[in-house]
């Protein structure tokens, strides 16, 4: 799960916001400790801590004293809001230059993502999620 | 900063024909894990048994705990040293062992070394010598967790530990680490099983320390960037190479730097592909750029970067 191409708690950040993306970690419900988050990955603790400090500074996770981490209220719309920026670069970008190499026309590139979009929508059981795609 | 334990300044060590450290310089801090990674005969062992006061350096001072540790039982006490080939008493049984251990630390933990014998199913009752390799491995990686020492160091404490072992003494180090935060020197050929428990890399070479940096850092500083030969080299241009790998008209070429997504993104558009580098991959790469012997371990190279284009 953990690779070599960008620093490890960036990694365990993105990991925790899949999960409240998803919703494996609803608003308002604790995340893992950071010893866990360690144990599970076996990384290092104080990267799993690092990771998880990113988003406590970007409001997305909150500490309570003595009990542990948990999901901000809000925090679910903040992280898809911020990745729907990234999306462009991310994905779109990277699809139409790889298009472009294999000659596939704009129409033959609308087609397939229609297709994929229609394919999503039948074995996806959460709509929102098909909406934010 | 104050929170250094171990510092090591100009240090030297001779052997007749031999300079086993040449002008080593190293602070550690406390509550880290460390990797201390090189080539066989690169000077691990010697650093850290002169760090531990098991050799004499030639010239130079190492300071533990602020003091020197040699005949400095204040010192020693806080120190666990897990050779490679640790020697017992021809009569000592595993549990002999860790009863002496119990009574040189004082953090020891009885308990968690049971389990971990368990875990390790290591016969407590049989003769260290009648022990295989990796139960013998086995016995000191208990006493090295067990001991909870404050300056740990683990001198290639796997051999004979299959991959299943291995991963329980990872396992393990991680939850105690977590629970138990102290400084644990981990030296390793086996890079990519401990890579990611470390966050402090030393790489020696030679005796020389040629890499000191935070393995957060570390990761992402190079890539490796692929395509055709033409494309690659205008694109590296004037870029620290660190290898260059050619297949046909193809080439694959790693620079020690990191590119920003500016130049991630032109490289995509030149149709190039960029790959990370690993941490055993970086260190093999250094190791080598300055040892200039790339015959010896060429088909190590060609491995990587098959690897790396899959």
């Amino acid at each position: 799960m953990i690779d070599d191409s960008k620093p490890i708690f960036m990694q365990i950040a993105e990991l925790i916001e899949n999960g409240i993306v998803d919703g494996t970690m609803p608003e308002e419900s604790q995340v893992p400790s950071t010893n866990e988050f360690a144990a599970f990955h076996r990384i290092n603790p104080a990267t799993a801590a690092k990771g998880v400090n990113v988003l406590v500074d970007s409001g997305i996770l909150y500490k309570r004293r003595g009990i542990g981490m948990f999901v901000a209220t809000g925090a679910r719309a903040q992280v898809i809001a911020r990745r729907t920026e990234e999306f462009f670069e991310q994905y779109v970008k990277p699809l139409t230059l790889e298009a472009r190499k294999l000659g596939i026309s704009a129409e033959q590139l609308n087609t397939m993502i229609e297709r994929s979009s229609g394919l999503a929508q039948e074995t996806g059981t959460d709509k929102e999620r098909s909406a934010a795609l | 900063m104050n929170d250094t334990i171990v510092e090591a300044r100009n240090l030297f060590k001779h052997y007749k024909d031999l300079n086993a450290l040449d002008n080593v310089n190293l602070n550690l801090s406390t509550n880290r894990i460390y990797g201390l990674l090189g080539r066989n005969g690169a000077g691990k062992t010697t650093l850290m048994s002169i760090l531990t006061a098991q050799a004499f350096a030639s010239s130079g001072e190492a300071l533990v705990f602020g003091a020197s540790a040699y005949e400095n039982d204040s010192v020693l006490s806080r120190i666990c040293f897990i050779r490679e080939s640790q020697k017992y008493p021809d009569d000592f049984q595993p549990q002999h062992a860790f009863r002496s251990a119990a009574l040189f630390y004082k953090d020891w933990d009885q308990q968690f070394a049971d389990r971990l014998a368990e875990d390790f199913q290591l016969p407590l009752k049989r003769r260290i010598k009648k022990l295989s390799r990796g139960q013998l491995s086995a016995v000191g990686v208990i006493i090295g967790l067990a001991s909870r020492a404050e300056l740990t160091f683990f001198d290639e404490p796997y051999l004979g530990l299959d991959a299943v072992a291995r991963q329980l003494f990872y396992d393990r180090l991680v939850e105690d680490y977590a629970d138990h935060p102290r400084t644990i020197i981990l030296s390793s050929h086996l890079i990519d099983e401990v890579a990611n428990l470390l966050e402090h890399v030393v790489v020696i070479d030679r005796g020389r320390i040629i890499m000191d940096a935070d393995a957060e850092d570390i990761r992402g500083s190079a890539v490796t960037v692929s395509g055709s030969a033409d494309t690659v080299d205008a694109f590296l241009m004037g870029r620290k190479v660190l290898h260059r790998e050619t297949l046909g008209s193809l080439a694959s070429v790693t620079v020690d730097e990191a590119l920003n997504s500016r130049e991630r993104a032109e490289a995509l558009e030149l149709g190039l592909e960029l790959s990370p580098v690993s941490l055993q991959q970086l260190v093999v790469r250094k190791t080598m750029a300055g040892a200039g012997t790339a015959a010896s371990g060429a088909e190590n190279f060609t491995d990587d970067v098959m690897e790396a284009r899959r």
